[in-house]
């Protein structure tokens, strides 16, 4: 079917409701997959077997960062491009990439004591995550405080464009003062290069993530087709009542 | 499977991450319900949308 | 050109004489300042460590705060309105009403900054470089907070809202304003490529930030 039809929103439930299923099934299969893999990945011999979080953190760390990248191109589609499902697709997205940003900054943390010493280092990376946690909350915060859906979608779509302009020079300083303030040491989580046997088990599990995000990103939306279409409703009613009388 | 003197921190790890997607799956399921329930409420009041007037 | 002028007057005269938003951020800045002491202990040569840092704190919470008024006052009045419809293309118009708060309310603070690192026992030397930072990272401040002023009043949400968004936002211009600053001041560092990275980011910000703020006004007021 032409992708014309995913603009309107009915077609675009039905498409939903017939493809959540497989996509479901898909990633609980892969998802068995990675955690076979993952439990016979052989140990790091530098960390011993607490490597595995790796396998975690990683793949959180990747949708994150895809969460904004697909909420900015999303944003580009309601400001630029008038799609009608752009700003549900953003708004989607959003509480997902944020869970994920945080499961990333709690299994870094985690990580991170074993290895370190310490529950919390302003490593480069761990830090940029944690702005980008940041940069979630305020936009989780337009979409849910507007009172209209779609004023706050266009206000969250602007910050989701500023936010994607600001990510790499934060992502920068960040770096930049991470290494002004460390010269000596290199804390580069999960070492410098992957061991190609870890490399597998790391590559199935992002996949595993990749098609849960893709999952949930489809049932969110499809929740909050039917959230407006109440609110359409309702309002309707409202307006009729207030016609008879 | 032997995870080594850090066990707990790698369980630890496992553990919050699937809280936190069973809390997302969760919030989808309850919501989608939720929305599906008011939905069927509102249409065996007899409110309809404006394009099923239409057709 | 007359538009310009005539927004930048007015918006200036209405900063100074209105409830002194003007001086009240510089007051702001110089009641944080006193209060770091109090809460880091009066170690002298801590202080100093640390000095440009609060500083840069000082004037960043400052500048947060007196972003509220930047549009609110014009939003309730339906003066923003009419700006919206005006002569002057809303980038323009929004970017001018930013000089004009730069100009009352970031201004002073650099100007009392000097006053406030002999509190803080920033070595005299230093103070001027120090001034300077702030000189020309507070514009950024105020051009990436015009962003979050817009998309607050379009909501109509509160102060809280807008440094939740504006906050992680200025976090690169925090970074190079303090590492400038430190430089100038313990010579550890070059004071050159975080200077100049300031400065790039302040020439960006006057550029972006209207055009954001004007997309976000436009989008959330039609």
């Amino acid at each position: 079917m032409p992708i014309i039809d995913l603009a309107n929103p009915t077609r675009f439930l039905t498409i939903a409701n017939r493809a959540l299923p497989w996509l479901i099934a898909v990633t609980v299969i892969v998802f068995a997959i990675g955690l076979f893999y993952v439990m016979n990945a052989p140990d790091d011999y530098q960390q011993g077997a607490t490597v595995k979080i790796m396998f975690l953190h990683v793949p959180a760390a990747w949708l994150g960062m895809l969460g904004w990248g697909l909420m900015s191109v999303a944003a580009l589609g309601t400001l630029v491009w008038r799609h009608p499902l752009a700003d549900v697709a953003g708004k989607a997205a959003a509480p997902i990439g944020a869970a994920f940003t945080f499961i990333c900054l709690v299994t870094g943390s985690l990580w991170g004591r074993p290895t370190w010493g310490t529950y919390w280092v302003w490593d480069a990376r761990l830090t940029s995550m944690l702005v980008l946690l940041l940069l979630y909350f305020g936009v989780l915060a337009l979409y849910w405080t507007a009172e209209e859906p779609g004023r706050g979608a266009r206000a969250a779509a602007i910050l989701s464009l500023v936010g994607a302009v600001n990510l790499p020079i934060i992502k920068f300083s960040v770096d930049w003062w991470n290494t002004l303030h460390q010269p000596a040491s290199v804390f580069r989580m999960g070492g410098s290069t992957i061991d190609p046997a870890l490399l597998t088990p790391l590559l199935i599990m992002a996949l595993a993530f990749t098609l849960l995000f893709a999952t949930l990103h489809l049932a969110v939306m499809r929740n909050e087709i039917l959230r407006r279409r109440v609110r359409s409703m309702r309002l309707m009613q409202a307006q009729e009542l207030a016609e008879a009388t | 499977m032997n995870l080594g003197p850090h066990a707990d921190f790698i369980v630890a790890a496992y553990a919050v991450t699937l809280f936190v997607v069973a809390a997302l799956v969760g919030w989808v399921v309850l919501d989608y319900s939720a929305q599906c329930r008011t939905l069927g409420d509102l249409e065996a009041r007899g409110v309809t949308r404006r394009s099923q007037r239409k057709g | 050109m007359i538009a310009f002028n005539a927004l930048l007057v007015r918006d200036m005269r209405l900063a100074i004489r209105v409830g002194g938003g003007a001086l009240m951020g510089a007051l702001f800045f110089l009641i944080v300042v006193t209060m770091m002491p109090f809460a880091i202990g009066p170690d002298l040569a801590l202080l100093a460590r640390i000095g440009p840092a609060i500083l840069w704190l000082g004037a960043l919470l400052a500048s947060l705060l007196a972003l509220d008024r930047l549009f609110a006052t014009d939003h309730e009045d339906g003066s923003l309105d009419l700006l919206m419809m005006g002569a002057l293309p809303l980038e323009l118009s929004v970017a001018t009403k930013a000089i004009a708060h730069w100009l009352t309310t970031g201004l002073p603070l650099v100007v009392i900054a000097p006053l406030l690192g002999l509190m803080l026992n920033v070595e005299l030397h230093a103070m001027g470089w120090l001034a300077l930072t702030l000189l020309v990272g507070t514009p950024a401040l105020t051009f990436i907070g015009l962003v979050g002023a817009a998309l607050a009043v379009a909501l109509r949400r509160g102060g809280l809202l807008l440094a939740v968004l504006v906050l992680p936002l200025t976090v690169p211009v925090l970074i190079f304003g303090v590492a400038a600053a430190n430089a100038a001041l313990f010579g550890a560092t070059p004071f050159g490529p975080p200077f100049t990275i300031l400065c790039a980011l302040t020439l960006a910000s006057l550029v972006l930030g209207p055009i954001a703020a004007a997309a976000a006004l436009r989008h959330g007021l039609e």
